[in-house]
């Protein structure tokens, strides 16, 4: 009875309603702008050009079975963690290091102000010069992607944790590991995560930029005829080239849905690493 | 000197009515009576004090006399005019009654001239010259000179409430609801507060809706000290406080005060073992 | 890589072996180029995404009509829409600039309506207590308590806006920072890919400056309440 109640309140709230009403409404505004040619004998600007959603929905159920497509998000992902595992990896000690450093973020910090206003992907011929393979120079910019964001924000998180603590640690005898295991890893958490989520984002961008580039200019290369080799980016590039073009909203939408499950994962995970956060 | 003292004027607007007030708060279904039956009446010019447990539902009648948010059912009138009632659940907010909160709500981006002058201007009932002229004028005699030209975050916290006051002093309200206005300060910026807070208001006779926890500061400035009940809140016990105004610090260690006291704690006390107990229940 | 003299000879030479210095009228074309790309970008996602972002904040029912379709679309990097925006719009201009605008766009909507959302709801209301309208509190309280969320998202804005838009040159173009870097690339001439990249640097360095600047003083309230008073 009172769950019945509650389920009715749940499927019958306004936000809920108005949030499908508007999915649907947009959905139908885009099939409508995409068919005005021949529906209406006028072309509506710009979205006439876009496949409509029904178009899109037939070829994207089609390549469910593809194993190139597949191949192509997995490749994808593939990159977007090792880079993304890398940055952690490296942004994080070296964030704490000169945030607890004064000499060391003296050396480092001017470096580090210096190389960030560089986008990331202004790295990438340097990159292929630079790394022996395609796909360590592509590693390389991804991992640049989310390395700043993490750094900045464990710097500033490890900064900002109250001095007090470490007086109140000391005082009763802790030793330093004990200080930087209790106070300074906690403290400096729910930063890290935020820079880890917002990085998150940056990767998706780079590792999409990196495979059209290297699809769009053959001479990164290595790609193949499939466009499998060279993951989502290139997938979509290789559509739009083929002159398929469902198939470029059908990689776009699926760069969206990735990009939004590995931040929703990486939210979790934050959450869980960080239980004194959660609200009551 | 003027013929009559300031204090002895007589106040004749401000009359505070609240009747069978109800209120339901209702997240999710799972309702939450927060004000259950509550009458009570304030007289024009009297500092009202209320005290009561925590989350007994004071600030929720507060609100509701504000504007705020709606009353489930119930009346409150003020000078015979009804703010909200059958038919009508939410007041209008105006500036006929001014809040000022707890943590401080002047506006930080404004500066304390701006902040004052802020009320007549969006009213219209002044042109932005005069209104800014009024403001120098009533900041000086509440003794703020000197600081107009400063924002809210330059100046001390105690310096902040009052020049909150003063710009709800400003539109000439009939009420001022204040919650908890002191609680963040020490307690001799607090004292400070209070003589400041009795010495604006028998300048201005307005009636006083305050919400405190510290029973000290309960019955040095009221006229009434009304003790709540735990939540659902109402009255559960008026005491009239018959030490006279003008008051000064010195009525702090009169015999009569601590009479007061102990009457008040002892109410206090009984209802705040309630609300414990029923905290524990609700885990 | 080439050393860091070799590009700095490059880059001051009257005469630069590789054909790019700060005596050749190409180089301050490229830079022009960016710049302006840029800036219409920029310009655009403030000027809309801003009221956006501020009804987003200010109306429920706007949020809740609207923002689900804007949460659907956030997720696509922008370098994606690049085939799209080449089919959408006609010419090597317009496609970049949209992709340019798109991620800035969403970072400023996004943090003004966060703006809106972290204003303190007693803000609001000691403004009805005063007698403020609708109108006169959107004016006088929403927007500037805003403000500073506003300035963090045009920062980010910036930032992005470079990041997508040398992708957008180096995938297609014929001018811009991008496109020297990636025409160093395909020529084989080394010290350009750097000089490139050192422009960008300090071209994008600063623009988040003027940014910042120009966020100081319209919150002029901010930078003397710092550090004043006592805080609580
Ligand atoms: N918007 C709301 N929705 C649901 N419940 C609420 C809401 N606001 C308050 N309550 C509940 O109503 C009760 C009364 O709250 P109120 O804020 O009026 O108490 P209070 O007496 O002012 O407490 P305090 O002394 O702590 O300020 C509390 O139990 C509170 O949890
Ligand atoms: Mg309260």
């Amino acid at each position: 009875m009172r769950l019945a109640e509650e389920m009715k309140k749940r499927l019958f709230d306004p936000t809920r309603l108005r949030a499908i009403f508007a999915i649907v409404v947009f959905v139908v505004l885009w099939e409508l702008g995409s068919r005005s040619k021949d529906w209406f004998g006028y072309a509506a600007p710009w979205i006439s050009v876009i496949p409509a959603p029904d178009a899109v929905i037939v070829v994207w159920w089609g390549l469910l079975g593809d194993a190139g497509y597949w191949q192509s998000g997995y490749l994808s992902l593939l990159r977007v963690l090792s880079g993304f595992g890398a940055a952690l990896l490296i942004g994080v000690p070296l964030g704490l290091l000169m945030a607890l450093s004064r000499n060391f973020y003296g050396i480092v910090f001017p470096t580090f102000e210096v190389l960030r206003p560089i986008p990331p992907l202004a790295w990438v011929p340097a990159a292929i010069i630079f790394w022996p393979t395609q796909e360590l120079s592509i590693a390389f910019i991804t991992f640049l992607g989310a390395f700043y964001t993490i750094v900045i924000n464990t710097v500033d998180g490890a900064k900002s944790i109250d001095p007090r603590y470490f007086e109140a640690a000391r005082a009763m005898g802790s030793s330093g590991w004990d200080v930087f295991r209790r106070i300074i890893l906690p403290g400096t958490l729910p930063s890290i995560t935020l820079g880890a989520a917002v990085g998150m984002g940056i990767v998706w961008e780079v590792v999409v930029a990196a495979e059209m580039i290297s699809g769009g200019g053959s001479s990164m290369g290595g790609a193949g005829a499939s466009g499998a080799g060279g993951g989502l980016g290139f997938f979509i590039w290789n559509s739009y080239t083929g002159g398929s073009y469902e198939q470029i909203v059908v990689g776009m939408l699926s760069i969206g849905i990735a990009g939004y499950l590995s931040s929703g994962g990486l939210r979790m995970l934050g959450e869980w690493i960080t239980p004194w956060l959660r609200v009551r | 000197m003027s013929a009559t003292p300031l204090h002895k004027k007589v106040a004749t607007r401000g009359h505070l009515k609240i009747q069978d007030a109800h209120k339901v708060y209702d997240p999710e279904g799972a309702a939450v009576l927060a004000v259950d039956n509550c009458s009570l009446e304030i007289q024009p010019g009297e500092i009202c004090m209320i005290v009561g447990p925590s989350g007994c539902g004071k600030t929720t009648l507060l609100n509701a006399i504000a504007g705020f948010h709606s009353l489930t059912s119930g009346t409150i009138h003020l000078d015979g005019e009804m703010l909200c009632g059958p038919g009508k659940p939410k007041a209008e907010p105006g500036a006929d009654r001014i809040v000022v909160f707890q943590n401080g709500a002047l506006f930080p981006w404004k500066t304390n001239l701006e902040n004052v002058a802020f009320g007549p201007i969006m009213q219209g009932t002044m042109s932005p010259q005069e209104a800014r002229e009024k403001a120098r004028a009533i900041m000086a005699d509440a003794g703020l000179s000197g600081m107009e030209n400063n924002y809210p975050g330059e100046i001390s916290s105690g310096v902040r409430r009052r020049v909150e006051i003063v710009r709800a002093l400003m539109n000439d309200p009939k009420v001022l609801l204040l919650d908890e206005p002191y609680r963040a300060l020490d307690s001799l910026t607090k004292s400070v507060m209070h003589e400041a807070l009795l010495e604006i208001y028998y300048r201005n006779q307005v009636t006083i809706f305050f919400i405190t926890h510290d029973l000290e500061e309960a019955i040095f400035l009221g006229h009434r000290v009304v003790i709540m009940t735990t939540r659902p809140c109402k009255p559960k016990k008026i005491l009239t406080v018959d030490i006279p105004h003008p008051r000064d610090y010195s009525v702090l260690t009169s015999p009569r005060f601590r009479e007061l006291m102990d009457e008040t704690m002892e109410a206090v006390h009984e209802e705040a073992v309630k609300a414990f107990a029923a905290g524990e229940r609700e885990g | 890589m080439p050393g860091l003299t070799v590009v700095f000879t490059e880059w001051v030479s009257k005469n630069p072996p590789y054909g790019l210095s700060i005596y050749t009228p190409e180089y301050y074309q490229h830079v022009l180029t960016s710049v302006q790309r840029v800036a219409i970008a920029f310009g655009l996602a403030t000027l809309l995404g801003v009221p956006f972002g501020l009804l987003l904040g200010w109306s429920r029912k706007f949020k809740d009509f609207v923002f689900p379709v804007f949460e659907i679309l956030r997720p696509i990097p922008a370098l994606a829409w690049v085939p799209l925006a080449i089919l959408m719009f006609k010419g090597t201009e317009s496609p970049v600039i949209f992709i340019t605008f798109l991620p800035a766009f969403f970072a400023t909507t996004l943090n003004t309506m966060l703006g809106v959302h972290s204003i303190d709801e007693s803000y609001i209301r000691a403004a009805y207590c005063l007698g403020a309208k609708r109108a006169q509190i959107f004016r006088h309280v929403v927007l500037p308590g805003a403000l500073p969320f506003i300035f963090t998202g045009l920062q980010i804005s910036m930032g992005v806006g470079w990041f997508s838009l040398v992708a957008g040159e180096m995938i297609s173009g014929e001018y811009g920072l991008g496109y020297v870097i990636y025409s160093g690339y395909t020529l084989v001439s080394y010290p350009v890919i750097a000089i490139g990249m050192i422009t960008l640097g300090l071209v994008g360095w600063i623009s988040s400056a003027l940014v910042r600047i120009v966020g100081t003083s319209l919150m002029q309230w901010r930078v003397r309440s710092l550090g004043l008073g006592d805080g609580s």
